[in-house]
């Protein structure tokens, strides 16, 4: 297990650094000089030389890299070209919005696939099955941005059911949840229909294997069969989509924030591109890859956990 | 491909699928009303006879710019999944032909970083470096399709790679490469074509949403995407703007999808068995 774990932790430092690189020369070759950007036309050269070398723009390719990444890892995301204050403190404030935004959808996604994807399964061919297999094949085609384009739109300002957008800080949980409850719910929609079919077929995988039918024999119905016996075996595939999606969720949750006006890394990313600012597009992107290949990690290990066979894969 | 046609859920996605792509086509040649045409006298006009789908804020015809909008969300996805396929079928043929090696190592970790940035992100990063527009879109969606088609290539590819007639194929003298195209490429076909039509539909709903972010196709690129947009501060008095191009994308992606379903039923024997 712990030779599994260093390895895995191997390869999770490699994609580390690669990303870092990719996503480094990627704004490395846009065309501008920041410095002159910061100051405007009307700087002299001078003043654009001395905020070049404040920057430490004057440097080579590599020295850069180095000062970014090593910047980074000490929580020194740089200096926002546009407001001039440490982009980890702008993104301070944010990530306690989109973070807990994604995995409050992972969190109703996993509550509303698993029990309907168990169902489906033991009700396999019935009307039930249907119902769920029809659902879920409308929920993966509904574009989530729509969907919570219209709910706006139509449940909170028409007929003022819940806010229409907004977020107004942890201070006080209850309202804090309470506004993200819908955007995390419109997130979880998509990915909760992925699920639930994926559980659905993993479940009826198992249904051709031995110990189904040894269970079956002992007098276990086949509900019963499948939540005690075939669930643990279901959750390889199960997992791994769990672990896409949390990426999923991230990413996507940049679009609904929009929707819902909630202030957090999606709002900002956006600004920042308009604004060409990009040291904040550079950090922020870095830190969602970084969310996401940690998420990979884990679901790795977890892999290896529930499935003790995997610990001697490679 | 008549096999295919005897399951509803083939038949049912497409017809779905077809209808947009005919409509697509016709509109080339022919339109209800002109999608530049402003006509301000007839804006915000709720569906009627002469308007199927009503008006937008500027009076032009709803049915008109959906049936033009088809045109590039099937644009983009065709493009996006050609990409995909190019590119990652032949690296997913290479990594397994050599399986285990250096080369196979490198393709599939690079595959990995791929899958760590999701579709939005690379594409926040190309507008970023490049400007938005509707080819950014394509390539930032076709990028993500690489290692999707390079995986399912690569795995299909191992296990032939261990049958007989592909061992026949060496004794005789051919070389890897001539394996792969020659005797390979055509048994994972199938599981292409089910891929391919998963990803299209993928491939519409992440133009649709770039779009409606302003990262994808610009004015005056009709698009489903901007149209959604564009509806957006009106919806609550005119919710027939953004209802109709929400649900051109829904049929669409919802016809792709059964018939990816189906066929994928149709082409996996232990599916088939397990149905009689």
């Amino acid at each position: 297990m712990l030779r599994f774990i260093l390895k895995r932790l191997l390869s999770l430092g490699l994609s580390l650094i690669a990303a870092s690189v990719v996503i480094f020369f990627a704004i490395e070759i846009i065309p501008g000089d920041p410095a002159r950007l910061m100051l405007g036309i009307n700087a002299t050269q001078d003043a654009v030389d001395a905020l070049r070398s404040q920057m430490g723009l004057d440097q080579g390719l590599l020295p850069r890299y180095w000062l970014w990444v090593s910047g980074l890892v000490q929580g020194d995301f740089g200096i926002s070209y546009t407001y001039r204050v440490p982009v980890a403190e702008m993104v301070q404030g944010r990530v306690w919005v989109s973070l807990p935004l994604a995995l409050y959808a992972l969190g109703l996604s996993t509550l509303i696939a698993f029990p309907i994807g168990i169902l489906a399964a033991s009700r396999r061919g019935t009307w039930a099955d249907w119902l769920v297999m029809g659902g879920t094949q409308l929920g993966i085609a509904i574009p989530n941005f729509w969907f919570a384009m219209l709910a706006v739109s139509l449940l909170a300002i028409k007929y003022r059911l819940f806010s229409a957008g907004g977020f107004p800080g942890w201070e006080d949980p209850f309202l804090a949840i309470k506004a993200l409850t819908m955007p995390a719910f419109v997130l979880a929609l998509p990915q909760a229909s992925i699920l639930a079919r994926v559980m659905r077929s993993a479940l009826l995988d198992t249904l051709s294997e031995d110990f189904m039918r040894t269970a079956r024999a002992k007098g276990r119905t086949v509900r019963g069969a499948l939540v005690h016996h075939a669930l643990r075996n279901a959750m390889i595939p199960v997992l791994t989509i769990l672990g896409l999606q949390f990426s999923f969720l991230l990413a996507g949750a940049i679009i609904i924030e929009k929707i819902f006006f909630l202030p957090g890394l999606g709002s900002m990313i956006f600004t920042a591109i308009t604004q060409r600012d990009l040291i904040v597009v550079e950090s922020v992107v870095m830190l969602l890859v970084f969310a996401v290949i940690i998420v990979t990690f884990i679901v790795d290990i977890t892999y290896a956990l529930v499935d003790p066979r995997l610990r001697r894969r490679p | 491909m008549k096999k295919a046609f005897k399951m509803p859920g083939f038949a049912i996605g497409f017809t779905m699928a077809t209808v947009f792509v005919l409509a697509a086509f016709l509109s080339f040649f022919w339109t209800p009303y002109a999608v530049d045409g402003v006509d301000i006298a007839n804006k915000l006009l709720a569906p009627s006879g002469t308007n199927w789908f009503g008006t937008d804020h500027l009076g032009r015809d709803i049915f008109s710019m959906v049936m033009v909008g088809a045109r590039t969300s099937i644009a983009v996805a065709i493009v996006a999944v050609g990409i995909g396929v190019l590119l990652g079928v032949p690296l997913g043929l290479a990594a397994a032909a050599r399986q285990g090696s250096l080369l196979d190592e490198v393709i599939m970790r690079g595959n990995d970083l791929i899958f760590a940035f999701p579709a939005l992100l690379i594409a926040i990063l190309i507008t970023a470096v490049f400007g938005a527009s509707a080819v950014n879109a394509i390539i930032a969606i076709g990028i993500f399709n690489i290692p999707v088609f390079a995986r399912i290539s690569r795995g299909a590819a191992l296990s032939l790679w261990t049958r007989d007639f592909v061992l026949a194929a060496r004794v005789a003298g051919k070389g890897r490469v001539r394996i792969s195209f020659e005797h390979i490429l055509p048994n994972i076909t199938n599981l292409l074509i089910v891929q391919g039509t998963i990803q299209f539909s993928l491939g519409i709903l992440a133009e649709a949403a770039l779009s409606y972010i302003g990262l994808g196709a610009q004015i005056p690129t009709p698009s489903w995407g901007r149209m959604l947009a564009d509806s957006q501060t009106m919806v609550s008095f005119a919710p027939h703007l953004a209802i109709f191009p929400g649900m051109a994308i829904i049929f669409t992606v919802l016809g792709l999808n059964l018939m990816g379903d189906a066929l994928r039923d149709l082409f996996d024997p232990k599916q088939r068995r397990d149905r009689q």
